[in-house]
């Protein structure tokens, strides 16, 4: 259910940019999602299929950028990429940190014809 | 035919979360401050917030947008409490977005109130995605859920500002370890507070109306 309008945010924003370019149609869209999005590509995939027919986005072929999760630690600084959601520092052994990658979840480029 | 490239980089949630600014740009301006409560359902949101605008209501003017897939039933027990509310249904939605709060906003006296609760739409999943426009998010965990939810549901409990483990007074009934919860909720989110309570005895209530005044008076 929560993929469906994300798909619809995705498709607006690649058809917006095809069309400001003068596309006839879009044959591939990037998009990064980070781990900690929440997005599911089998999902959004499933939409993207249902929701393109007949736009400049039929038939486009989307390509999924996974950003694994990084993390600062809070305590000592060391920065660190959590095994599974156990978010305790390798280094001092606390819980948790500022997250500096792992939330993305844009359309990075489209390629068009 | 010639194929190109075109550099986009634009945030998917950019629509959404363009609406959550207004939002929140419109309830700092009437001096609001706003929770977003969220759980899955039946956790005990709306009698939690039934109990605290007992508790509140005298010292505090309270507003309260329910969000449901259907019905109108939420609404109406607030209703009866004496509140400003506004129901919004998702018609199969699962979580409520910036746009829905927005009209809800048009339907509340936003001048008549100093603390506005967002009872998000019940599910685990999706409601963390969504920015609503809101000061502070809170997720409730009901003792029968168990205690191992923050690692089958972690986009929930990684970035609220304060976890309510609910029904603490079924504890006697259910294999809820509360240490073992404490420490899963911290391991994702050390900085989210974790107060056990049941709105229905009241054990635990004090605390959680003290961090509310507390984000009242802090705004």
């Amino acid at each position: 259910m929560h993929e469906l309008p994300v798909t619809e945010g995705i498709l607006r924003i690649a058809i917006e940019h095809a069309q400001k370019a003068g596309a006839s149609r879009i044959t591939d869209i990037h998009l990064v999602i980070g781990d900690l999005a929440g997005f599911v590509d089998d999902s959004i995939q499933f939409y993207f299929d249902i929701l393109t027919p007949g736009t400049l986005a039929e038939g486009a072929k989307l390509h999924f950028h996974r950003v694994a999760t990084r993390l600062r630690c809070w305590e000592c600084g060391h920065e660190f990429s959590p095994q599974e959601r156990d978010w305790t520092c390798p280094q001092c052994g606390a819980t948790g940190g500022e997250v500096l990658a792992g939330k993305e979840f844009y359309v990075e480029s489209i390629e068009i014809e | 035919m010639e194929r190109k490239q075109i550099p986009v980089v634009e945030r998917i949630l950019s629509a959404n979360d363009r609406v959550a600014a207004d939002n929140r740009a419109r309830l700092q301006g009437h001096g609001i401050t706003t929770v977003n409560i969220m759980s899955s359902p039946g956790a005990g949101k709306t009698t939690l917030l039934l109990a605290t605008i007992r508790a509140l209501g005298g010292t505090c003017r309270i507003g309260v947008i329910e969000g449901d897939v259907a019905s109108q039933v939420d609404a109406d027990k607030i209703a009866q409490a004496g509140v400003p509310v506004v129901q919004i249904n998702t018609g199969g939605g699962c979580h409520l977005d910036a746009t829905m709060v927005q009209q809800a906003l048009e339907a509340l006296p936003l001048d008549e109130i100093q603390l506005l609760f967002i009872e998000n739409v019940g599910n685990l999943i999706c409601p963390a995605g969504f920015d609503l426009g809101q000061d502070y998010n809170v997720a409730l965990l009901s003792v029968p859920e168990g205690h191992d939810k923050p690692y089958k549901y972690p986009g929930m409990f990684e970035f609220v500002d304060l976890v309510l483990a609910t029904k603490t007074d079924l504890m006697p009934y259910m294999d809820f370890d509360l240490a073992e919860f404490r420490r899963l909720v911290q391991g994702l989110n050390p900085r989210a507070p974790v107060i056990p309570l049941s709105a229905r005895t009241g054990e635990g209530m004090e605390a959680w109306l003290e961090w509310l005044r507390a984000a009242v008076k802090g705004k």
